[in-house]
C-alpha cells in the first residue's frame, strides 16, 4: 500500500512538468525511498497517474541501475571503483565490503540489513576511496572505517 | 501527412524523383526502384532512427542521413551509392553483427532474414570484434512468442506494431547499452492478444513463433496464398505447407486489404487442419451406434433415405442447413441441389447478421454503391459503431478502424452496452446503453427523439460527412431499415457494413442458402426470379415458401420434417436442439470436419474437407469476394462440392459442374451483384460486390444470432487448435482488455 504522504507527494511532483510522463523518474525515486524498492503497485500507480502503459515505467526502472525492482538491505553500501577510489584502493575496500559482509555485488545479507553495490564515480573524488550508504557519504575510507561503520550502523542506525 | 497538392523534385543517384513533399527520403528512393536498406524503418508505423541502416549522402549536408527520417526537399541531390554511403552500410552491419549470433544455419529466419539478406548485399566478410560474444539463453514470453535476445537488434519494430497498431502495449525495451534487450509486460511473460505480429514483423530470428520454430527451413515449404476461415473480416494469408501438413500461416507477401496483420486465430489458429481428430472416413449408424464405412455405402444409405422420406412424405419433409464457412460456390451448389434436386425451398443457416435486410434497404434506397470496404474503413474519417466488440470479434476490422483515428484522426463514435476496448480508447464519443438497447437506440437517432447522450451524437453525426456505419447483430430487421434511412440523410457518402461472424457468413447469404431467398438477394415469390434461375438450372423451382432454421427445428419437434442435411454447422450446440427431437428423423447427415454435439446424433457422417484442402471463394462481412486456394490434401475427405455433387448424381440428377470455377462463372453471369471480374479474383484481389435485390422481410428476432466468439475462439472448430487453447489469455473472461 502506498501512503496517502506518498499520493500527495504524487500530485504535487507531477504538477511541476509540462509533460506528465517527465515526473516518472523523481516518483519512481519517491515511491523507493518509501517502499525500499519498486513494487507493481508502484509502477500500476505511476502508470496510471502519468498516463503512461506500466511498460513504460518497467522501461525506466531496468535503465536505471538506482531503482530496484526486488527489496534490498536496509543499509545499501555502494562503493565507487572509478579511477580516483580505484588508485587510493576502493577496489581494497569492496573486497572487504564483500567479505565482512559475506555478500557480492549486487547482493543483500540475509537478514535484510547491508547491501552491497561497485558504482561508478560518486563525485567524491577529494575523498577517495569512497562511498554512498543510502544517501550518505563516507570518504577516506579504510577496511577499519567501514568495520566501525558497519558495528555503528547495526548498533545505532547511524554513523559519522 | 504530405499535402498531395504540392510536389518535390530532387535528384537520387543522378535520377530526377517527384514526389509529394512530406515524402520520406527512403520513400522516394524505392518510387524511384532506388533500395535503401533498412531494419527500424516499417511504413505505417512511426520513425524510430534506431539502427542507422539508411543513411545515405546528400550534397552539402556534412554527415551521412538517415533516409528514414530525412524529408524530401527541392533540389536535394543524394547519393545512395558512393564510397562513404557503401562503408557506412558496411560499418553499421559490421557493428549490428558484433553480437549477433551466427546461427544463421538453425535460425527460423535463414533464408527470409532482413539482416542476412543485408550482409550478403552491402556487408564486409570481415569483423574487427574479436571478444567473446554475449550469449543469453532464449525466452519464453508465451506459448506462441519466443524471444532470442543476442539475434535481436533492437529495432523496435515489435513494440511499435504493439503500441500503435494493436493498442496492446506489451513490449518495451529493458536495461541499458548493451544490455538492452525488448522486455514483456508481465515479468517474464506477456499478456496480449497473442496476434504474433510481432513475430512476423522482426527483421531477424529475435521473436519466433511456438508453433513453427525449428520446424523446417523457408525454401523447403510451399507457399499458397488464400483466405483465413475463421472470423468474416477476410484476411489474406499465406499458408506454408511440408509434407502435406500446414506449418506456418504469415500474410507473407503482406498483399490485401490486411498487409502485414493477421490476428492469433488467422497465423496461429489454422492448427485445426492438422488436427489428428479430423475425421478421415464416412460414419454410418447401424443398430444404433455409428461405424466407419465407405464413401460409397455412406453416400448410398444416405440416398436411400432421402428416397424413402421423400416418397413417403413429400419433399417438404426435407430440410437443408448450410454453413458459415464453406465456399460461395458450395453454398450456391447446396441451395440448388435444395430447389432443384431435393425440390424443397427449407434450406437455411446459422445467420450472424441480418445482410437480408442491410441489401434491401439499401435497394430500395438505389444506394448499391453504399457498401463499405475494409480498405475503405482504413482510410475513413468518421465511424459510427453500433454493438459488437470488433477487438475480440472482429480482429482485422478494430486494427483498421485504429488506423483510421491514428492515421487520419478519424472521429470514431460508438453506442454500446458494453465498455469496449475501442469505446475507452480511441472513441471520440462513447454512448453507453443498458443491455438489448441498441435497436432502441438507432430508432432514436433516426428519430430525433430520445435521450440527450443520442441528440447530441446525433448533431455531431449531422456535421461529419462520409461516415461509415457499422452493427453487430444487435441491430436487425427494421432497426437496420430506419439506421440506413438515417444514414443516407448524413452528409456525404454514408456507408455500411454490417458484421457477420464467420468466414462465409455473408457469402451464405449471398448466395441463397435463406428460405425464401435465392441467390442475389432474389425473392422466392417473385415468378420472374424463379423462372430466371429455373432457366439457368433447367429444372423448375418450387414456389412454396420454404421454413427458416427456426421453423425447420419446429418441425423437426412437431415431426414434420423427417431428413435433415447438415453441411459444415453445429446446430445442436448452437440452437440447443434436443436428442428426443432428433431421434424422430429419418435421416441426419452431417457433413463436418470434426465430431460434435450434432454428429452425436447422425445417421452419416461425412467426413469434409477444410479451407485448406478446396479451391473457391468466400465473401467477406464486407461484401468482398476473394479467392480462397487448395493447399494441401486430407485423404479420405471429399469437399462439400463433391458431396452435393455425389448427392445429387446418385439421386438420378446429376448437376453440370465439375469443378468450383465451373459453379463461379454461373454465379457471375447470373448473380445480381456478382458479376466481378474473374481474373481480379483469380489473381488474389479483394472484389467488391454490390448486392441489389428485394429479400423477404426478416420473419423473427431469434433468426439472427451471432456467437461473439473471443480473440481465441471460432466456434467448433476452435476447439480443435491446440495453439487457441494453449495461451493463458484464452482463459480470460469474456472481452477481457488486453
Amino acid at each position: 500500500m502506498l501512503s496517502d504522504d506518498l499520493k500527495s507527494m504524487f500530485d504535487r511532483v507531477i504538477a511541476r512538468y509540462p509533460l506528465k510522463r517527465s515526473a516518472i523518474v523523481p516518483l519512481l525515486l519517491f515511491a523507493q525511498d518509501e517502499l525500499g524498492y519498486i513494487s507493481d503497485e508502484a509502477i500500476e500507480e505511476i502508470a496510471r497517474r502519468v498516463e503512461v502503459p506500466p511498460i513504460e515505467v518497467v522501461e525506466d526502472i531496468g535503465y536505471y541501475s538506482m531503482l530496484h525492482r526486488h527489496p534490498i538491505g536496509k543499509y545499501n553500501f555502494q562503493v565507487c571503483t572509478n579511477v580516483s577510489c580505484q588508485l587510493l584502493g576502493g577496489e581494497e575496500i569492496l573486497a572487504h565490503c564483500s567479505k565482512r559482509l559475506g555478500i557480492g555485488h549486487k547482493q543483500t545479507t540475509s537478514d535484510g540489513q547491508f547491501s552491497l553495490e561497485e558504482v561508478e564515480c560518486l563525485g567524491a573524488c577529494c575523498g577517495a576511496p569512497a562511498m554512498q550508504v543510502n544517501y550518505d557519504f563516507y570518504e577516506n575510507l579504510t577496511p577499519e572505517r567501514v568495520d566501525r561503520l558497519i558495528e555503528e550502523l547495526k548498533a545505532n542506525g547511524r554513523a559519522r | 501527412m504530405a499535402d498531395s497538392q504540392q510536389t518535390v523534385t530532387l535528384t537520387i543517384d543522378g535520377q530526377p524523383v517527384t514526389v509529394p513533399a512530406g515524402t520520406l527520403l527512403i520513400e522516394a528512393a524505392k518510387q524511384a526502384s532506388i533500395e535503401v536498406p533498412s531494419f527500424c524503418y516499417y511504413p505505417g508505423y512511426t520513425l524510430q532512427g534506431a539502427c542507422r541502416m539508411c543513411m545515405v549522402s546528400i550534397e552539402k549536408m556534412s554527415k551521412l542521413q538517415t533516409a528514414c527520417t530525412t524529408v524530401v526537399a527541392n533540389g536535394m541531390v543524394v547519393n545512395t551509392q558512393n564510397a562513404e554511403v557503401v562503408n557506412g552500410r558496411k560499418a553499421m552491419l559490421e557493428f549490428l553483427l558484433t553480437n549477433h549470433p551466427l546461427d544463421c544455419p538453425v535460425c527460423d529466419k535463414g533464408g527470409e532474414c532482413e539482416l542476412q539478406d543485408a550482409v550478403f548485399r552491402y556487408g564486409a566478410a570481415e569483423t574487427r570484434f574479436v571478444e567473446t560474444k554475449h550469449h543469453q539463453d532464449e525466452l519464453k514470453f508465451s506459448n506462441l512468442v519466443y524471444y532470442d535476445r543476442p539475434r535481436c537488434i533492437l529495432c523496435y519494430r515489435c513494440i511499435r506494431v504493439c503500441d500503435e497498431g494493436m493498442d496492446v502495449n506489451a513490449y518495451g525495451i529493458g536495461f541499458r547499452g548493451s544490455h538492452s534487450e525488448i522486455i514483456p509486460n508481465r515479468g517474464e511473460e506477456l499478456e496480449c492478444e497473442e496476434c504474433g505480429m510481432c513475430i512476423d514483423i522482426c527483421p531477424v530470428g529475435a521473436l519466433t513463433s511456438g508453433t513453427y520454430r525449428y520446424k523446417t527451413r523457408p525454401w523447403e515449404m510451399e507457399y499458397t496464398g488464400t483466405i483465413c476461415n475463421h472470423c468474416g473480416d477476410g484476411c489474406k494469408t499465406t499458408l506454408s505447407v511440408r509434407n502435406n501438413a500446414i506449418i506456418r500461416a504469415n500474410n507473407r507477401d503482406h498483399s490485401g486489404f490486411n498487409g502485414e496483420f493477421l490476428c492469433a486465430k488467422g497465423r496461429f489458429g489454422w492448427d485445426f487442419v492438422n488436427s489428428e481428430k479430423r475425421l478421415t472416413a464416412p460414419l454410418v449408424r447401424h443398430n444404433g451406434s455409428q461405424a466407419a464405412s465407405s464413401w460409397e455405402d455412406a453416400l448410398d444409405l444416405t440416398v436411400r433415405r432421402l428416397q424413402g422420406v421423400m416418397e413417403k412424405h413429400g419433399p417438404g419433409a426435407v430440410a437443408v442447413i448450410g454453413s458459415n464457412r464453406t465456399s460461395n460456390e458450395e453454398n450456391y451448389l447446396l441451395q440448388r441441389f435444395a430447389r432443384t434436386v431435393l425440390r424443397t425451398n427449407h434450406v437455411d443457416h446459422h445467420r450472424t447478421a441480418d445482410f437480408s435486410t442491410l441489401v434491401a434497404a439499401l435497394s430500395e434506397s438505389k444506394a448499391t454503391d453504399r457498401y463499405a470496404t475494409m480498405q475503405d474503413l482504413g482510410e475513413a474519417r468518421s465511424i459510427l459503431l453500433i454493438g459488437s466488440d470488433p477487438t475480440h470479434q472482429h480482429p482485422l476490422l478494430a486494427f483498421k478502424i485504429r488506423q483510421a483515428v491514428r492515421d487520419h484522426k478519424a472521429r470514431l463514435y460508438i453506442v454500446n452496452s458494453a465498455d469496449i476496448k475501442l469505446a475507452l480508447r480511441q472513441a471520440a464519443t462513447f454512448v453507453k446503453l443498458g443491455a438489448g438497447e441498441e435497436a432502441m437506440a438507432v430508432r432514436d437517432l433516426a428519430s430525433g427523439d430520445g435521450p440527450e447522450a443520442i441528440g447530441s451524437l446525433r448533431e455531431k453525426l449531422g456535421g461529419e460527412s462520409d461516415t461509415i456505419i457499422i452493427f453487430g447483430d444487435e441491430v436487425q430487421g427494421d432497426s437496420i431499415r430506419e439506421l440506413v434511412g438515417w444514414g443516407l440523410s448524413l452528409p456525404g457518402n454514408t456507408r455500411f457494413i454490417a458484421l457477420g461472424d464467420y468466414a462465409n457468413s455473408r457469402g451464405a447469404a449471398d448466395m441463397g442458402l435463406l428460405p425464401g431467398t435465392l441467390p442475389g438477394y432474389q425473392p422466392l415469390s417473385s415468378e420472374a426470379e424463379r423462372s430466371r434461375y429455373a432457366a439457368v438450372w433447367g429444372a423448375p423451382i418450387a414456389s412454396e415458401p420454404g421454413r427458416n432454421l427456426r421453423q425447420i427445428l419446429e418441425g423437426i419437434e412437431a415431426g414434420d420434417i423427417h431428413a435433415l442435411l447438415v453441411f459444415g454447422s453445429n446446430p445442436v450446440k448452437t440452437f440447443e436442439l434436443l436428442r428426443e427431437h432428433l431421434a424422430r428423423l429419418d435421416l441426419l447427415m452431417v457433413s463436418e470436419l470434426f465430431n460434435t454435439e450434432t454428429t452425436e446424433f447422425a445417421d452419416v457422417v461425412l467426413p469434409a474437407a477444410s479451407f485448406a484442402e478446396k479451391s473457391g471463394s468466400v465473401t467477406n462481412t464486407c461484401g468482398q469476394v476473394q479467392a480462397i486456394k487448395k493447399t494441401m490434401r486430407k485423404a479420405g475427405t471429399r469437399s462439400d462440392l463433391e458431396i452435393i455433387l455425389g448427392l445429387a448424381r446418385e439421386l438420378g440428377s446429376p448437376l453440370a459442374y465439375r469443378t468450383a470455377e465451373d459453379v463461379l462463372r454461373e454465379i457471375i453471369t447470373h448473380v445480381p451483384g456478382y458479376n466481378v471480374a474473374l481474373p481480379s479474383l483469380l489473381v488474389g484481389r479483394a472484389v467488391p460486390t454490390r448486392p441489389n435485390g428485394a429479400p423477404p422481410a426478416l420473419e423473427r428476432n431469434d433468426l439472427v444470432i451471432s456467437s461473439h466468439d473471443t480473440l481465441f475462439t471460432s466456434g467448433t472448430v476452435s476447439r480443435f487448435s491446440w495453439a487457441l487453447n494453449s495461451v493463458n489469455e484464452a482463459k480470460r473472461p469474456h472481452g477481457h482488455i488486453f
